[in-house]
């Protein structure tokens, strides 16, 4: 629709600078006249062209810096391409996706990355959801607890996973210390396969509740009072007030969330490469906690086959296509039935 | 907030109190007074955010021995200057620092320059395709930046842009969300009208920009400033990648390559993680108010 008023508009412009028409007021002699027409030529030029001059920045970046590396990962994952030349490309054809297919350790990292978006997740939203209801009651001190809510958010992956490694320790960690008291023994949080998963996802839970209850909170606040009211009026609980009022308003908040953390899920790499310092880009011992982010730095820049690691990012990328195709049709479905 | 408090009072003059107190009650979404239990569950979470943090500079302020003990310390010992000096100069924090605060600067800068004129023109311009390109910028924020990072790694390799700060300043340049962020507020924020006025003024596209865009947009280049700033000195895979421990390491890296050591020293360690965190965590502590602020208001229009 726009498009159209503009070419609509165009012609109209043209028009009123267009000689043969009558000035209102006075007639102006030649210089004048001329003058106005490279006046008005230049500002045609300047509404037609300026839009795309301010808008071009952000394109050139994104070509160069965005989908050039983009297209060129499925080029390179078509080939074999070693780290310690990686201008040296041999035709490999399929042969690195075929090899992910028989790849123990991809479908491992697939897995664990599956699990650990889950526990990661899940949690992370509904704790969200729940702090944010509570953020939306008349608070004293309400500003101090959303900064507070905000200060792992501002804490850096590197710097989080290094004290949650302290406070998950086996033997000294305060978490397994806490735990003695209620009967627990001490868990290996770093080598047993739960236990480390789950620690990896504490601290992406922690760096996350906080902000996605800020984006719940300026939803939640966003919905028209009175529809509480009339929910009221008809009896209903405040629980139900909040099943059939304010989550429903929520829908679009949720699949936002939802689709940004499946994404982040996706590329979980800095928490578990810093969780066990020692192993580095496996994951754990037995690869307990491998990511696939974690894996394709491995397979490039541990084992160097570049051509590998790109077979793996497309494949995550087409993974991540499949899932936001579900997301669109779920939440048109979602949609529809409202 | 007031005025919801006083409208039942100023109902309350004529009818019977009980026919108030129904609606009040209704307000359960929005505006009711929180209980202790909203209370308890708040000072949870609040420990349960600091305390992580706090324990950071606890274990900072001690030694390994103290560390390998265990009931963990609660409180501070007397190591944390020596602790910081020693983190300081092992990892090189003095020149990651430098070299974060002026990528991060550097970036957020232009992020903000580029989201401003971008966002302007799609929220305000007419022009053809303007509609498909939006898509386009949304569309990116979907795709994750790890896909890039090979082809990414093979230009800097080429270009010879190893361990140079230029290798991390420009793939983060790229910031669909600020387009998005600057185009939700300028729609709102920005009159037509004034735009119309500067244009019957004989303002150019550019004048338009520099004298009305900017001055209008002001309050959220800010929180986007801000916003960029602490995700580009957080940010760690890419910096990792290019940047090492001996050339121009950011902060992330540096305190990274603290753990590393054969016989890690953890006091040391959680110097290190202090050092990193502690400048944003001022930055918090002074621009919180308006950095959550701009968190929701981009979440809402989101």
């Amino acid at each position: 629709m726009a498009t159209r008023h503009d070419t609509a508009a165009l012609p109209l412009e043209e028009g009123g600078a267009a000689p043969g028409r009558p000035p209102a007021d006075s007639v102006p002699d030649d210089k004048e006249q001329r003058r106005r027409a490279r006046l008005s030529r230049r500002w045609q030029r300047d509404m037609r062209w300026s839009p795309y001059a301010f808008v071009s920045p952000f394109f050139l970046l994104f070509l160069a810096f965005g989908l050039f590396p983009l297209v060129y990962t499925g080029w390179a994952s078509l080939h074999t391409v070693e780290l310690t030349d990686p201008t040296d490309m041999q035709w490999a054809g399929m042969r690195n996706y075929t090899r992910i297919f028989d790849d123990d350790f991809f479908w491992n990292a697939a897995k664990n990355t599956l699990t650990i978006g889950i526990i990661s997740t899940v949690p992370q939203l509904a704790m969200a959801m729940g702090l944010a209801h509570i953020l939306n009651y008349k608070l004293r001190a309400s500003t101090f607890y959303r900064v507070v809510m905000l200060a792992p958010y501002a804490t850096s992956i590197a710097a989080a996973s290094l004290v949650f490694v302290l406070l998950f320790g086996r033997d000294y960690g305060m978490i397994n210390w806490a735990l003695h008291f209620v009967g627990v023994d001490a868990i290996d949080w770093q080598n047993d396969k739960w236990p480390s998963q789950i620690a990896v996802s504490s601290i992406v839970i922690w760096r996350w509740t906080g902000y996605n209850a800020l984006i719940y909170l300026a939803a939640m606040q966003a919905i028209p009072q009175d529809l509480y009211e009339s929910a009221a009026l008809d009896g209903a609980s405040r629980w139900k007030q909040f099943l059939h009022v304010t989550l429903p308003s929520l829908r679009p908040t949720i699949l936002f969330t939802v689709v940004v953390s499946t994404i982040g899920a996706s590329q979980v790499f800095g928490e578990p490469l810093l969780f066990d310092a020692n192993k580095g880009a496996s994951g754990g011992a037995e690869h307990q906690f491998q990511t696939l982010g974690l894996y394709l730095y491995e397979q490039g820049w541990v084992n160097m086959h570049l051509g590998r690691a790109s077979a793996i990012a497309w494949t995550m990328f087409l993974i991540l296509i499949v899932i936001g195709i579900v997301n669109y049709v779920i939440s048109r479905r979602l949609r529809a039935s409202s | 907030m007031t005025t919801t408090l006083t409208k039942p009072a100023a109902d309350a003059g004529s009818p019977p109190p009980k026919r108030v107190r129904r609606p009040k009650s209704a307000r359960a979404g929005g505006q009711m007074h929180a209980g202790p239990i909203a209370y308890v569950i708040l000072a949870l979470f609040t420990i349960g955010s600091l305390l992580p943090l706090v324990w950071t500079a606890i274990a900072a302020s001690r030694d390994n021995q103290r560390l390998a003990q265990t009931p963990p310390p609660f409180w501070f010992g007397g190591n944390l200057f020596h602790n910081l000096d020693i983190a300081w100069n092992d990892a090189n924090l003095g020149e990651a620092f430098i070299n974060t605060t002026f990528v991060a600067g550097v970036s957020a800068l232009t992020i903000v320059f580029l989201s401003t004129i971008a966002g302007f023109a799609f929220a305000k311009l007419r022009f053809r395709g303007r509609g498909a390109m939006m898509l386009i910028v949304i569309g990116t924020m979907m795709v994750p930046p790890q896909l890039s990072v090979i082809p990414l790694y093979m230009m800097v390799a080429k270009l010879d842009w190893t361990d140079q700060l230029q290798a991390v300043i420009l793939p983060s340049l790229v910031s669909a969300f600020g387009v998005f962020f600057m185009r939700q507020y300028l729609i709102q924020a920005l009159p037509d009208e004034i735009i119309e006025a500067a244009r019957v003024d004989g303002a150019s596209s550019w004048r338009v920009v520099w004298h009305v865009v900017f001055p209008a947009a002001r309050p959220a280049m800010a929180v986007l400033g801000m916003l960029m700033f602490v995700q580009t000195w957080n940010d760690f895979l890419w910096p990792f990648l290019v940047l090492t421990q001996n050339g121009n390491p950011t902060v992330q890296v540096a305190v990274a390559q603290l753990g590393r050591g054969y016989t890690p020293d953890q006091s040391l360690i959680m110097a290190g993680a202090l050092l990193g965190t502690l400048p944003l965590l001022i930055v918090f502590a002074i621009f919180g108010k308006q950095i959550v602020g701009g968190i929701m208001q981009g979440a809402v229009k989101g």
